[in-house]
C-alpha cells in the first residue's frame, strides 16, 4: 500500500560497467562525507557554549539594584500577590539611619524567597513590580537541583551582583519589538 | 401641636426615585438607593458631625432644583453637604459632566500625594486609591516638586505621614468629638496647611487610635503594624470582647496564627460606627483575649480577597470593562465592498485562476 507520494522507487536495473568497477561510487561517497567537515555545523557544544535566547526569554529571577547598588525591591508584595502559582513570599522591614546606601526606599525586603519548585516562569512578577526590582533574566537558567532546600531561593542567590550587573538588550516591550523590527 | 412625623420628600437619582426624610443630603440619599449610584467620598464621615465639602469627590449635577423651582442648579453640587429638596433631580453617573468633574477632583487630590503605595500600610484598603483608580485618568499633568514634610510621630502609637495627607480635616474631627480636648488640628493655611499636634503634645485620650481608621489615606498608619505585612496578605476576621470602655466589636486582622492588627469595623462605605478604645486596639492581640465570629466580609472585587476565594465567587472588578468600554473604537470598515467582484475580475491574477482551472469552473 502507497502511503505517501514521496517513496521513491528502488532501481533494480542492471549496473552499468562504471558502478560494477564499485571504487568511483566508494569515492563519490566519501567525497560527500568530507563535504561535510567544512560544512557550517547545526549544533553547538551546549554546557559550554549557550545559544542566545531572545531578549524576552524568563529565566532565572534577579532582584535588581539601581546605579548606585541600592536594593530596588520595597516589599510591596505586588509580585507575590501577582504571582499565580504562589511561589514568592517576603518579609518587609523598615530602613534604619545608615543603610540609605543599601536601599532605595524607607521599606526594604528584609527577606525575599521565590520557590523555584512553584514557580512556572510566567513573568506576571516582572510586570507587575512597580519599581521594577523583579526580572527574569534571558541569559541564565535555573539550574537543576537535588534536594528541596535548594530550591527555595532566597536574597543571597537573587539580589544583583554589582559586578557582575545583569543587563539586557531590551527591558521593555517596545524596546524590544524595534529589536525585532532591526533584525528583520 | 407640631407634627413631628418625619417630613418625606421625593428625591430622583439617575433616574431611581427614593423617599428620604426632609433635612437629608443627597449623598445619604443616594446611599439609600445603593452603591450603583452613591457618590464616592473622601471627607464626608456620616458617624462624624461637621465633616464633609473639603474634598469635592462628591460633586454632582442637579438638573432640578424642587417641585417648586424646577431649574437647575448652575454648579455642580457637593452632594454630602447639600440637602435634598422635595422633587429634586439628580445626575450622579448618568451625566458626563459630572464624571469629567471627578477627573479634575483626583488630579487635584494626587497633586501633592507622594504616589508611594508600594511603601505605604494603607495600600489596598486605601479611599484614595480606590477613588482615583476608578474616577481618575492614568496619568498626571503635575510637572513641579511635591511639597514634602518629614514624618512625625503623634503619640507613641500614631504615625503622621503629612505628605500623604490630603486634608479632609476627617481626624480633626475626631479629636474633636471623641476626645475630650484636642491636642492636634490643622496649622497654617492654604497650601501649607499641615496636620499636627500642637507643640507635638502626645495624644493620650482613650479613643485617640480612631483617628488611624478614620483617615481615608495612609497619613495617619499604626506604628505598631508598621511594614508588618501588606493588607492583601492578612487575613480579617471579626471578633469581639467584653470592654468596659468601648463596644469591643473589632475586626482581627491575622498573619498566621498571629494577631498582627487590631481595627474598628467598617461599614460598606468604609466608615466605622463604633469607635474602639486603644486598649483593644494596641494591647490585646492575642487569639485568646478575643470571641470570634467568622471572616469579616470582604467585597469580592478587593485586594483583600485576593488569594482567599475561589475563583468562582470572585466577581471580577467592573473598571477594566468600564475602562475598555471607553476606549473601545469602531473597525473602520466603510470600504466599498462589491459583491460582484467587478475590480477583482479584470485582475490579471484573477484571469490566470480562471484559465488554470477552466475544467473546475466550467461544470
Amino acid at each position: 500500500m502507497q502511503l505517501t507520494d514521496r517513496s521513491k522507487k528502488t532501481d533494480k536495473s542492471e549496473m552499468t560497467l562504471l558502478e560494477t568497477l564499485y571504487l568511483p561510487e566508494i569515492a563519490r561517497g566519501m567525497g560527500i562525507t568530507l563535504k561535510h567537515f567544512f560544512m557550517k555545523k547545526p549544533t553547538i557544544r551546549y554546557p559550554e557554549q549557550k545559544r542566545y535566547l531572545g531578549p524576552v526569554f524568563r529565566g532565572h529571577h534577579i532582584l535588581k539594584r539601581d546605579e548606585q547598588g541600592r536594593e530596588r525591591c520595597t516589599a510591596c508584595g505586588l509580585c507575590a500577590v501577582a504571582c499565580p502559582a504562589e511561589a514568592i513570599s517576603m518579609v518587609a522591614a523598615e530602613r534604619v539611619k545608615g543603610e540609605e546606601h543599601l536601599y532605595r526606599e524607607e521599606k526594604y525586603a528584609a527577606a525575599y524567597e521565590i520557590n523555584m519548585l512553584r514557580c512556572i516562569f510566567c513573568g506576571l512578577c516582572e510586570e507587575a513590580c512597580p519599581k521594577e526590582a523583579v526580572y527574569l533574566r534571558h541569559d541564565k537558567f535555573v539550574p537543576v537541583f537535588t534536594s528541596r532546600e535548594q530550591v527555595i531561593y532566597g536574597k543571597d542567590q537573587l539580589v544583583e551582583d554589582m559586578n557582575d550587573r545583569y543587563e539586557r538588550d531590551a527591558w521593555t516591550k517596545e524596546e524590544m519589538q524595534k529589536l525585532w523590527d532591526k533584525q528583520k | 401641636m407640631e407634627n413631628i412625623a418625619p417630613q418625606l420628600i421625593k428625591v430622583t437619582i439617575d433616574g431611581k426615585e427614593v423617599q428620604v426624610p426632609a433635612g437629608t443630603s443627597i449623598l445619604e440619599a443616594a446611599r439609600m438607593i445603593g452603591p450603583e449610584v452613591a457618590p464616592p467620598a473622601m471627607c464626608y464621615y456620616k458617624p462624624l458631625k461637621g465633616t464633609g465639602g473639603k474634598c469635592r469627590a462628591c460633586l454632582v449635577k442637579v438638573t432640578a432644583g424642587s417641585e417648586k423651582d424646577p431649574r437647575p442648579m448652575p454648579k455642580l453640587v457637593a452632594s454630602c453637604i447639600t440637602q435634598a429638596q422635595d422633587g429634586m433631580k439628580v445626575e450622579n453617573y448618568s451625566s458626563p459632566e459630572v464624571i469629567e468633574a471627578r477627573k479634575g477632583v483626583v488630579e487635584f487630590l494626587l497633586i501633592n500625594h507622594p504616589l508611594d503605595c508600594p511603601v505605604c500600610d494603607q495600600a489596598g484598603e486605601c479611599h484614595l486609591q480606590d477613588f482615583s483608580f476608578e474616577h481618575g485618568t492614568g496619568g498626571t499633568r503635575f510637572e513641579e516638586d511635591r511639597r514634602t514634610f518629614e514624618r512625625e510621630d503623634i503619640g507613641d502609637k500614631i504615625q503622621l505621614h503629612m505628605n500623604r495627607c490630603i486634608l479632609c480635616y476627617r481626624c480633626v474631627y475626631t479629636a474633636d468629638q471623641i476626645t475630650n480636648k484636642r491636642v492636634h488640628g490643622v496649622m497654617n493655611r492654604g497650601d501649607h496647611s499641615e496636620i499636627s499636634t500642637y507643640i507635638s503634645n502626645a495624644i493620650d485620650n482613650d479613643f485617640s487610635g480612631n483617628m488611624i481608621d478614620v483617615c481615608p489615606v495612609g497619613a495617619l498608619t499604626d506604628k505598631t503594624y508598621r511594614f508588618k505585612n501588606r493588607v492583601w496578605f492578612s487575613k480579617p476576621v471579626d471578633a469581639h470582647c467584653d470592654c468596659e470602655k468601648c463596644s469591643g466589636k473589632v475586626t482581627l486582622w491575622y498573619r498566621g496564627e498571629e494577631v498582627i492588627r487590631v481595627t474598628a469595623r467598617k461599614n460598606q462605605w468604609g466608615e466605622v460606627e463604633e469607635f474602639i478604645c486603644n486598649t483593644c486596639r494596641y494591647d490585646r492581640k492575642k487569639t485568646s483575649d478575643w470571641t470570634i465570629e467568622g471572616p469579616m466580609k470582604v467585597a469580592r472585587h478587593s485586594v483583600i480577597s485576593a488569594n482567599k476565594y475561589s475563583n468562582k465567587l470572585v466577581e471580577k472588578p467592573s473598571f477594566a470593562l468600564k475602562y475598555a468600554a471607553q476606549n473601545y473604537k469602531e473597525v473602520d470598515d466603510d470600504r466599498p465592498y462589491d459583491k460582484n467582484l467587478s475590480e477583482i475580475k479584470k485582475s490579471e491574477d484573477y484571469k490566470a485562476l480562471m484559465a488554470k482551472n477552466e475544467e473546475f469552473f466550467s461544470k
